[in-house]
């Protein structure tokens, strides 16, 4: 039955098929032939590259993926991930100022994070409810309005209603934090130091998992009769394959690729994540927020309190953000108190949206997709702008242009979509 | 007994509701924090010349939100693109070397035709994006600011007032002494009981507001409005709904335009760069605590609103610096303030 049924769909014919995945996937694709001119342009190796993309991607792909279930939920991008964000780096700074370190600290912060990022979740819940239609401002402007509240806590308050005793954290006068915080000798690389492995081994491995996975769904697919998936697992064998014998190649040479190391441990995490979020959808709660998602009057009238699983996604959102917050700076290894977490929004939106993701639809494969693309263009624009205008702070200021005018871009193309059907119905 | 109880504490709930919860929690404050001032003894003439000052340099920036606002598209998020528009005027009155009124009013009509395209062509796309406009606004407002960033590090601009001394591109901050600096806070200025009143400076804000008052007196004016407030019954009487939505944006933008240089002149400088970025949010949070919501607006919301705001923003810096030599307390009381006011908007049913 269900074979026949997709047999009888007519193919598009091949022409028209290119063109609409050129359509639909405009922005990913005018995004991978910047990053590839930029590389040009840049003059970078790419052992460097990769040196920088690896420790990028590890440190920003968690947050990325914290975005993915508002969305799923209907929510839009929730940028108020930066409270999230927030929960976790007062988290890491209380830690740090208790001289924690290494994977006790960050078992320590995460469980203190939790809770706060719960409950700051909850209250982003409410508000976002409240605000239906306008979930997306609602969550800029709350990330804004938190930021005031986090600067009152951590420049007004600690000193004078919060006893801090501490000469390294807190400014001469005695009250407020310095503005920017080392984690050397502490929680710096506590999760990536775990375990590294050089970048063709990683690779080598990734590959034999892949090649493993490939052959198990297709001949899955194969049972089944699922025929037109096929193509994709092929597709899938061919390219591991071709990565296998690369990573094979390059760890047995003496290229400078096999000095880039991988965070082992880190990866883990976010494959777990992945994993996580996979299985997410198919629980009952996954498929309540997707019917809530796709019409909140059906899943009404289907007996699922919207109110509350709109609550429940920002929660585990935020949460997640937390978390991947505590991620990011163990990367980084010093921050900024009062910058760091300002644009984890933004910078997640940014990249969701260039993999390809759209307001009403993400999944994780846009995530990954667009954190690497987007921070592709984050190590090359400085470079390529120098090289090209003698000036870096162009590249710096292309570089904010392009995440401000991709979001800009993407939200406008949706909305103007919605418009186009709902004039069509 | 219970029935009286009941009937005043729903008069009272009704009153706030009328009055607006964030508009009586600023006024209190405000209050308060003037009280606090006083018993600090700082000057008090001082802080209302200051009020009174920044009352108007920034009207007219509150004043841009209410074109937009009645025009139906939400907060006017957009409004550093009026603002660079704005910009460029005040930099080409430097260029072609004007100094006082000239150069003041030389640059308004320098930016007006520059305005006015960009806000048809923001007009044009917020049309595309019913629904969305503010969020797709905003990024369209940041975007714009750091496309023009690329500009100012570009722009073949040639006086030495502007140009970095060595290499290309524009200053960060432009002095505007010997210019237009002042030009309408000094015109006809006077001090009563130590209070300085610079007239020109609210002259040109009432003005304006006049302007916009009167603007919605006529044929279009009221078009605009009625498409606002019910764009159902207005398209179905004639009126094209797409074609006001981007009057009131080239009208919001123009003023974005005017407002800045009212700003500029009045703070002394030109700021070129990521300055513009927030200063949309500072608007409409001044727009919003006079009362506005996003879907009505009126002159006096502008008035009351800018005043309240401005006000607190004046006394927070003295007594925060008195009580506890926090600079960054006013800073951070800006932020809660404006964005707190403009999440508060935004919950709201009404506003839907």
């Amino acid at each position: 039955m269900e074979k026949s049924l997709h047999n009888r769909v007519p193919r598009k014919p091949s022409k028209e098929r290119l063109k609409s995945f050129f359509v639909n996937n405009l922005v990913t694709i005018l995004f991978l032939v910047l990053c590839l001119v930029g590389l040009r342009l840049s003059g970078l190796s790419l052992a460097f590259y990769l040196n920088d993309i690896v420790s990028r991607v590890a440190r920003n792909t968690f947050l990325v993926l914290a975005l993915l279930i508002p969305v799923l939920a209907g929510m839009g991008l929730n940028f108020a991930i930066v409270l999230g964000a927030m929960a976790g780096q007062s988290a890491i700074i209380f830690v740090t100022h208790w001289g924690i370190g290494g994977m006790g600290g960050i078992l320590l912060s995460v469980a203190i994070c939790s809770p706060l990022a719960l409950f700051l979740g909850y209250l982003t819940g409410r508000l976002l409810d409240k605000a239906r239609g306008k979930e997306m401002i609602t969550s800029l402007i709350l990330g804004y309005f938190a930021n005031g509240v986090y600067q009152l806590f951590f420049l007004i308050l600690v000193g004078t209603v919060i006893p801090m005793n501490n000469e390294v954290l807190v400014l001469s006068s005695g009250v407020g934090l310095r503005s920017s915080i080392d984690l050397s000798g502490g929680l710096r690389y506590a999760i990536d130091d775990v375990m590294r492995l050089s970048f063709p081994l990683f690779a080598l491995y990734c590959a034999i998992g892949m090649l493993v996975l490939g052959t198990y769904l297709l001949i899955k697919a194969r049972r089944t009769g699922k025929l037109e998936r096929e193509k994709h697992y092929i597709v899938l064998l061919v390219v591991s394959l071709a990565l296998f014998v690369w990573s094979l190649i390059t760890s047995l040479s003496l290229s400078a690729v096999n000095m880039v190391r991988v965070p082992l441990l880190t990866m883990a995490i976010i494959a777990a994540l992945c994993a996580f979020t996979h299985f997410f959808f198919k629980t009952k709660m996954g498929q309540d927020l997707k019917t809530v998602g796709q019409d909140p009057h059906i899943a009404e009238v289907s007996g699922i309190n919207v109110s509350k699983r709109k609550i429940q996604a920002i929660m585990i959102s935020t949460l997640l953000a937390a978390w991947g917050q505590i991620i990011f700076l163990q990367n980084l290894g010093a921050f900024s108190t009062y910058g760091s977490h300002e644009q984890v929004g933004m910078f997640a939106a940014a990249a969701i949206l260039i993999g390809g993701a759209s307001v009403s639809k993400a999944t994780i494969s846009h995530a990954l997709l667009g954190t690497i693309l987007f921070h592709t263009l984050f190590i090359v624009s400085p470079l390529a702008g120098r090289n090209l205008f003698g000036d870096a702070q162009i590249g710096e200021y292309f570089r904010s242009f392009v995440a401000y005018g991709v979001i800009a871009v993407a939200l406008g193309l949706h909305a103007w979509k919605k418009l186009m059907q709902g004039r069509k119905k | 007994m219970a029935v009286r109880n009941l009937s005043t504490q729903r008069s009272l709930k009704e009153m706030v509701k009328t009055f607006g919860l964030p508009r009586i929690i600023i006024v209190i404050f405000l209050i308060t924090l003037w009280g606090i001032s006083m018993s600090l003894e700082i000057p008090f003439g001082q802080l209302l010349s200051d009020t009174l000052v920044r009352w108007g340099m920034n009207g007219v920036l509150v004043l841009a939100m209410m074109p937009s606002i009645m025009a139906g598209t939400g907060l006017y998020f957009g409004l550093p693109v009026g603002i660079i528009c704005g910009l460029i005027g005040g930099l080409l009155a430097i260029e072609l070397n004007l100094t006082g009124f000239a150069a003041f009013f030389g640059a308004i009509l320098f930016s007006l035709p520059l305005s006015a395209i960009a806000g048809w062509g923001y007009g044009w796309m917020m049309n595309r994006l019913k629904g969305s406009e503010m969020t797709v606004a905003t990024y369209i407002g940041f975007s714009f600011v750091s496309l023009m960033c690329i500009f100012w590090a570009m722009a073949p601009f040639k006086s030495p007032e502007m140009a970095w001394p060595i290499g290309r591109g524009l200053r960060v901050t432009i002095s505007l002494a010997g210019r237009y600096e002042k030009i309408l806070n000094n015109f006809l200025s006077f001090s009563v009981f130590g209070v300085m009143i610079p007239t020109g400076l609210l002259l040109f804000f009432l003005g304006m507001c006049l302007l916009v008052r009167f603007f919605f007196t006529t044929k279009t004016g009221l078009a605009l409005k009625a498409s606002g407030e019910n764009p159902r019954f207005s398209s179905s009487s004639g009126v094209s709904v797409d074609k006001m939505r981007i009057v009131g944006n080239i009208f919001s933008t123009i003023l974005g335009s005017i407002g800045i240089l009212v700003y500029s002149q009045s703070f002394g400088f030109l700021q070129l760069y990521t300055a513009p970025l927030f200063m949309g949010f500072l608007a409409a949070a001044s727009i919003l605590i006079g009362g506005a919501s996003i879907k009505k607006a009126s002159i006096t919301h502008v008035l009351l609103g800018t005043f309240l705001f401005q006000g607190l923003l004046v006394v927070a810096l003295p007594v925060a610096n008195k009580v506890a030599t926090l600079g960054s307390l006013a800073e951070i009381s800006r932020i809660i303030v404006s964005n707190g006011v403009i999440l508060y908007a935004l919950a709201q049913k009404s506003g839907e």
